[in-house]
């Protein structure tokens, strides 16, 4: 590579750091390195990813049998609030853009940090603060909150547990969200590499930008409907409340305005990373790069135009509700226009089923499922008898831990030798897609039947009909938490003892991969001038005799 | 009332065009808006906030919120491009600006797709 890669001689971000020393904890702390905030991310944001699985499967074993099995009506409201908040608000929306986009948005493109590094961190202190506060609302007293993660009107202005300080908590993580968009954006528009033009650009980089103007355009509109709530209880203006004129959907049109296009903000990534693995992978240029890359910017304004397909049941106008639900089919549309050209990537490709690959696979199956069955709660007619089942509850775990959850594993064990310059267990590692895999469908089909039973979402008690499923489910949560602790333990086994990776083990050609493992503190030596398509793989040949 | 407003608007469109042009040559100099400029679109803001609180007193029906809205959009514009110095920035600020304008009232738009038609 022309480059000139010397991993002997350069020095990783490791070694050299933004701060006056070069390691301890305040290195990491203060450091305005993208690389160095990428990775002070990943390590709280998966804490919080564990914490909520934790939730998750104290929750299941509460429904492992009908009637109280391990806590109280009240205890369960307070977890199903705190797993959606936790996973919601501290994992999936910061997730792969706080995580992936913070390290490769600026490598991707040849630059050697965000636009702005100092508001990068600002950013990451934020989301501290905030996710500090939402722990404080569960210790102090009043209680955890349990509005479900959804805070709907009236019930969150009357609860007594502790909401003002919980959605205020949401309201301080929507600024790192906000902050990192505009990061993002800046970045991409001041900073490409000479030769990197809009259409060189490689597709993470496309669905990081998309997902940054959501970010910046959507967040604004949480943070006023929280503010409007927060006034509702301590001052009862009567916003939402109708005996003093208000409008309790108002509520929902507010909180969905913002929380639709989240779901954008929480898969375009996931969906990026996804054009990143394939060609890589395939060894075949993307197929159909301008329509991949443009689906993303469809998706993110699309994405502003069907939030109402979550209140068909709210009492809203029939009008509305057949324009939302036709509406929400368009969508349907980029999201095909991006999986169509994933398969016709790896049509004729070389295909290395290595892990990053395996869990491709597992996330198009899954990501399909959850997809399809989108289309049948965004069905006006359908979604009236599957409202607030778990049908609903199987289709979102579907589409969020199945698409963007997978996706994140995906791209940690695309990335990992990147970011560490070591390699974990490649044998574990694949055999945790599949272990991931089975407990995964263990754990959420069986919702996708329940739901169409009519087994309402947010019970912690059911009929006797429903015991079956409900313990297959249970036993399915414990498998998965079983295949987390692999999949986590290979990644921290590695990261403190793995053996040392080769500078570019799967042969990607995207900018990252022409420079050092882990990447000095500039991330080039030279800032490299783009002469190649992204995923162009005749340049691996250049790449090993530069290096 | 409303003869009064197109002229402030139309005046003060056309008083900066000139200035305008100049600084798209070499934008990065430091601008400065004739106060004549400021003072019109004062008198513009003002003059656009009687209208706003004379129709509020009138029952308009369906058409209160749209008329109300629309004069508040106006007054946004100039301030945009006047008092924050839009108009003589680069067109890129003009797009960002131009789709969350656009996204706002999408939103808008489809909000009342259901309010209206309860």
């Amino acid at each position: 590579m022309v480059n000139g890669i010397d991993s002997a001689k350069t020095k990783s971000f490791y070694e050299e750091g933004t701060t006056k020393k070069s390691s301890g904890l305040a290195s990491w702390l203060f450091s305005t390195d993208h690389k160095r905030i990428g990775l002070m991310y990943l390590v709280t944001i998966s804490v919080f990813f564990c914490v909520g699985a934790i939730f998750g499967i104290l929750m299941r074993l509460e429904l492992m049998s009908p009637g109280e099995t391990i806590m109280k009506a009240e205890t369960y409201n307070s977890f199903f609030t705190l797993h959606g908040v936790i996973m919601i608000f501290l994992f999936i929306i910061p997730g792969i853009p706080a995580v992936f986009g913070n390290f490769f948005l600026p490598l991707q493109i040849g630059a050697k940090d965000v636009a702005f590094p100092r508001i990068n961190l600002l950013s990451y202190w934020i989301y501290i603060i905030g996710a500090s506060l939402v722990l404080l609302s569960l210790l102090i007293p009043g209680g955890a909150i349990d509005t479900g993660w959804t805070f709907y009107i009236p019930y969150s202005v009357r609860s007594g547990s502790n909401i003002s300080l919980a959605i205020f908590a949401a309201f301080v993580l929507g600024f790192s969200s906000i902050l990192t968009g505009l990061n993002f954006i800046t970045t991409v528009h001041r900073m490409r590499a000479p030769g990197m033009t809009w259409f060189r650009m490689p597709l993470f980089v496309w669905a990081t930008y998309a997902t940054a103007w959501i970010q910046i355009i959507a967040t604004p509109v949480i943070a006023i409907t929280i503010l409007l709530v927060i006034l509702e209880r301590f001052f009862g203006v009567g916003i939402f409340d109708p005996a003093l004129g208000g409008d309790p959907i108002l509520f929902q049109h507010m909180f969905w305005i913002y929380s639709h296009p989240a779901v954008y903000i929480m898969i375009l990534p996931a969906m990026g990373v996804v054009s990143e693995i394939i060609p890589t992978f395939a060894r075949r240029t993307i197929f159909g790069y301008k329509a991949i890359a443009m689906s993303s910017l469809a998706i993110a304004f699309v994405g502003y135009l069907v939030w109402a397909h979550h209140m068909f049941t709210s009492g809203m106008s029939d009008t509305a509700r057949w324009i939302f639900s036709l509406l929400t089919f368009i969508v349907a549309l980029p999201s095909g226009v991006k999986v169509f050209n994933w398969v016709a990537t790896m049509y004729k490709g070389s295909i290395d089923p290595k892990p990053p690959f395996l869990w491709v696979m597992s996330f198009i199956v899954l990501f399909s499922i959850g997809g399809l069955t989108g289309l049948v709660v965004g069905s006006l007619a359908t979604d009236i008898h599957l409202h607030d089942t778990y049908f609903v509850v199987a289709h979102f775990h579907y589409v969020m831990f199945g698409g963007t959850g997978t996706i994140f594993f995906a791209a940690l064990y695309y990335w990992f030798p990147k970011m560490f310059g070591k390699m974990y267990n490649i044998k574990v590692a694949s055999l945790g897609v599949l272990f991931f895999f089975i407990s995964f469908n263990l754990l959420y089909f069986p919702k996708f039947i329940l739901g169409y039973m009519g087994m309402p979402r947010r019970y912690y008690d059911y009929l006797p009909q429903f015991a079956d499923l409900q313990l297959i489910s249970t036993i399915g949560s414990w498998l998965m938490g079983l295949t987390l602790i692999l999949i986590i333990t290979n990644i921290v086994s590695a990261i403190i003892k793995g053996k040392k990776s080769e500078e570019n083990p799967w042969g990607g050609v995207t900018l990252e991969w022409h420079t050092s493992s882990p990447p000095p503190l500039e991330n080039f030596e030279v800032i490299p001038e783009v002469k190649h398509e992204p995923y162009d793989f005749s340049q691996l040949e250049e790449m090993k005799h530069g290096s | 009332m409303n003869l009064n407003l197109n002229h402030n608007l139309n005046l003060n469109h056309s008083l900066n065009l000139d200035p305008n042009l100049n600084l798209n040559l070499d934008h990065t100099q430091n601008h400065s808006t004739p106060y004549g400029v400021y003072i019109l679109v004062w008198l513009g803001l003002l003059t656009l906030t009687a209208i706003t609180v004379t129709v509020a007193g009138i029952d308009l029906g369906n058409y209160t919120l749209f008329i109300a809205l629309t004069i508040a959009a106006i007054k946004s514009y100039l301030v945009i491009t006047i008092f924050m110095h839009i108009k003589y920035e680069e067109a890129i600020f003009k797009v960002f600006l131009l789709v969350s304008g656009m996204t706002l009232l999408i939103i808008f738009v489809l909000t009342f797709v259901d309010f209206s038609y309860r």
